[in-house]
């Protein structure tokens, strides 16, 4: 399918998204202009308060974007997940670029220019809004411009914290192997921030230009200029104001009864639409929060942000309860249902059947060409390999330090951290020799990739479950007719299948859930 | 003259005036006053307290010891923005507003007492007139588009347009080449005699001084050495007063109406 093609099937869709993005974008920057140009006023008052001010937001701005969010998660009030997460995160990168300028753009306002402002009988406020500001206004729309250009970047991110936006796009392109995606995200996106930045390089030049000695431009110029401006923000904030209301009709359902999260990636979304779909089906309201990264559906779980989402035993057992990883699968499925019921009041459902667990890959040439079965066989040959594997992988207790040790693993070099659904183009590619992949990873076959067998048992077991908050399993009765019904129904062969129709073939999740269910009589 | 009309207009007792984290004084026990339609010029090189003086007297600083009395009230008393647009102020290159045009430049203090519209127009053309620029050419122009002479008239027109009783002027002229400067001198001086106004005027230059100021205040390490009209000034034994006369001697040729009254 070509990218045009592409574009004209998924019209629709990357309208919504864009929409998203220019709202939060919006919303965020208007916050932090309310903000910031005030409290740039303030620093130039009261020199003291500069140093510490402009150092905070400095800080702001260096938080790495998705670490800011899983701050903000579990907040009262300013967290959670979606829009109002993502528009604080947005506002406190922009804040450094809209203070810092409006402090030196009115510090550089010409000395002599305000003495005799104040000496003229001014008063403070009038030397401010008549002299100060519109001297400053070019140095200021600048700061914005700047901001502007960050939030539309950092935007993307925000659909890690279900915020939307064009970021959609780019995560489920980079997870599905899919350069139409990527683009249908990224080219708005790049699109977006080269006119945000050219319209107020107009508005600037605008400001400037009265300023500039001997140069005040021919007032139709001016004039021209100005209309351009004004046509092309009016015709964004109508956009901007017909999506939301748009969303708040469809998007924003009044007292959604169920919130379902998942996980960024395939599985994990393609088993939270199932749910979401069966409790849909039983005319229970649902709102989905997918696509979330990192610790955050947990996060969410906890904060009450959402009521259910798709988990595995042995991520919980490890990651959350930090127990050492154990390899008996009833002992873990026991041990993580007691605790999430004391510690969090979270229910563990019956595990649906299948089993996620690490699978080590290795391109299937390379297996056949060295005979290898099991990772035992692969060990001799590791000083020659680099290996690639999700930020994940890296960090749990049952990840990379524990499973070198227990196969006497050495590579050739520290092994690359990347984004897990790129470890199997990495891989498939050549760039690295041995991942630790999902075993249910739909893309196994198709890109010829061999798993070796755990003959020493190092990985636990991660069986798919779902968990819920016990005051919505109390709240909604529905939830526990569907689970149940969902109780070891889903074959690993079953999971890959879903996997591959997503991420290979294309499809979309909804789509591909909704045929299943059909064929299960779900 | 009429003598009996006359009354201090700027009226300085013991003033002193340091900077709050210094000890040595700017000026120190300065006692002086301006009458009613005088020129003061304060002559004295740079670092001398002459701009302190001159900012004391709008309030744009406040004296340390002592009282400065304007109009006979004191400077403490007064509403700042009140006294400040009772008193024009013009300093080196005007000091305009480079985003306001001339127009809106020069009716600046009008438009702050809140004149009717047309109103500030006429007195803006009045004051251009007076100033010699002409106002269909100039009101609309930005202080970019003018020459260093225009802006510094422009920035005379402005400190004039509410008719404020008292002018204070900060080396008006000092940014201007030789021939400008000399031709403005001589316009200013006729200006404030014609409008009979009162005027502190700071400069180094002392043929600026004599050339504009009915008293010359010559001033050294913040002090107020003599204060003597222009024919006694040129008289004096100080021996500061004699190295500045001295350098009017020195640039052969030089002509200028004050040596006429040698």
């Amino acid at each position: 399918m070509s990218f045009w093609q592409f574009l004209q099937q998924n019209w629709p869709e990357l309208l919504q998204h864009l929409r998203e993005h220019l709202w939060l974008v919006f919303i965020s920057t208007l916050i932090a202009v309310a903000i910031g140009l005030p409290t740039g006023i303030l620093l130039t008052r009261k020199k003291f308060l500069r140093s510490p001010v402009l150092g905070i937001a400095n800080v702001m701005q260096t938080i790495p974007s998705l670490a800011l969010f899983g701050f903000l998660i579990p907040l009262p009030f300013i967290g959670g997940i979606g829009a109002r997460t993502a528009i604080v995160a947005l506002v406190l990168y922009s804040l450094l670029p809209i203070i810092r300028n409006t402090v030196t753009g009115i510090l550089g306002v010409d000395p002599n220019v305000r003495e005799a402002a104040v000496a003229m009988g001014m008063t403070g406020g009038q030397v401010l809004w008549q002299v100060e500001l519109p001297l400053a206004m070019a140095v200021i729309i600048t700061g914005v411009r700047v901001a502007l250009v960050i939030a539309i970047g950092v935007t993307t991110i925000a659909a890690a914290v279900g915020a939307g936006g064009l970021g959609v796009f780019i995560f489920r392109g980079i997870r599905q192997f899919d350069n139409n995606l990527l683009l249908a995200g990224a080219v708005p996106a790049a699109l977006l921030a080269l006119t945000a930045d050219f319209v107020l390089g107009l508005v600037e030049q605008h400001f400037s230009v009265t300023r500039k000695r001997g140069a005040a431009p021919a007032s139709g110029r001016r004039k021209l200029t100005l209309g351009v401006v004004t046509a092309i923000i009016a015709a964004v904030v109508t956009g901007v104001y017909v999506g939301s209301r748009d969303s708040r009709s469809h998007g924003f359902v009044p007292t959604p009864r169920v919130v379902v999260g998942s996980k960024d990636f395939t599985e994990s979304a393609l088993l939270a639409e199932i749910v979401a779909q069966m409790l849909e089906a039983r005319g229970v309201m649902v709102e989905r929060k997918f696509e979330l990264g990192g610790n955050l559906p947990h996060e969410g779980l906890l904060a009450g942000k959402i009521d259910i989402y798709p988990e595995y035993t042995g991520t919980s057992y490890t990651a959350i309860l930090k127990h050492a990883p154990i390899t008996d699968p009833r002992a873990v499925y026991e041990q993580v249902k007691q605790e999430y019921a004391e510690k969090f009041k979270v229910a563990v459902s019956e595990p649906l059947g299948f089993d996620n667990t690490f699978a080590i890959l290795v391109r299937g040439a390379e297996a056949r060409r060295l005979k290898l079965k099991t990772i035992s066989d692969a060990a001799p040959y590791a000083r020659n390999w680099r290996a690639g594997f999700g930020q994940d992988f890296m960090s749990r207790a049952d990840g990379y330090p524990g499973f070198a040790k227990a196969y006497g693993l050495k590579f050739a070099e520290q092994p690359r951290e990347m984004d897990l659904s790129l470890t199997y183009i990495a891989l498939a590619s050549g760039q690295v020799d041995l991942i630790a992949g999902n075993s249910t990873e739909g893309r196994i076959a198709k890109l010829d990739l061999v798993q070796l067998e755990d003959d020493r048992h190092y990985f636990p077991p991660y069986e798919a479950v779902y968990l819920i908050r016990e005051d919505s399993l109390a709240r909604v009765a529905t939830l526990n007719e569907v689970l149940t019904k969902l109780a070891h129904s889903i074959s690993t062969e079953e999971m890959r299948q879903l996997n591959y129709e997503v991420d290979a073939n294309k499809r979309g999740q909804a789509e591909v859930v909704r045929e299943w269910l059909k064929k299960k009589g779900l | 003259m009429n003598v009996s009309i006359k009354a201090a207009l700027v009226e300085f007792r013991d003033v002193s005036f340091s900077h709050a984290a210094s000890a040595v004084p700017v000026i120190s026990h300065l006692t002086f006053s301006v009458q009613q339609g005088e020129t003061l010029v304060l002559l004295g090189e740079s670092g001398c307290g002459k701009t302190t003086t001159l900012k004391l007297i709008n309030r744009l600083l406040s004296p340390s010891s002592g009282e400065i009395r304007v109009e006979g009230k004191a400077t403490s008393e007064w509403d700042p923005i009140r006294l400040r647009r009772r008193t024009g102020y013009v300093i080196q290159e005007g000091g305009l507003f480079p985003h306001f045009n001339v127009e809106r430049n020069v009716g600046l203090v009008p438009a702050l007492e809140n004149w009717e519209r047309a109103k500030i127009k006429s007195r803006v053309d009045e004051l251009l007139a007076i100033v010699g620029l002409d106002p269909s050419e100039f009101a609309s122009r930005y202080p970019g588009e003018l020459s260093g002479g225009q802006r510094q008239r422009v920035g005379v027109a402005r400190a004039l347009a509410a008719e404020p009783p008292l002018l204070l002027l900060d080396e008006p002229f000092g940014a201007l080449d030789p021939l400008t400067r000399a031709s403005l001198q001589r316009q200013f001086g006729e200006l404030t005699r014609r409008l009979r106004k009162t005027a502190v005027f700071v400069t180094h230059d002392v043929r600026e001084a004599l050339l504009v100021g009915t008293h010359i205040g010559l001033m050294h390490k913040g002090k107020l050495l003599l204060l003597e009209t222009p024919e006694n000034f040129l008289k004096s034994k100080n021996e500061y007063a004699r190295a500045y006369i001295e350098t009017l001697d020195l640039v052969p040729g030089a002509s200028h109406p004050a040596e006429g009254s040698r």
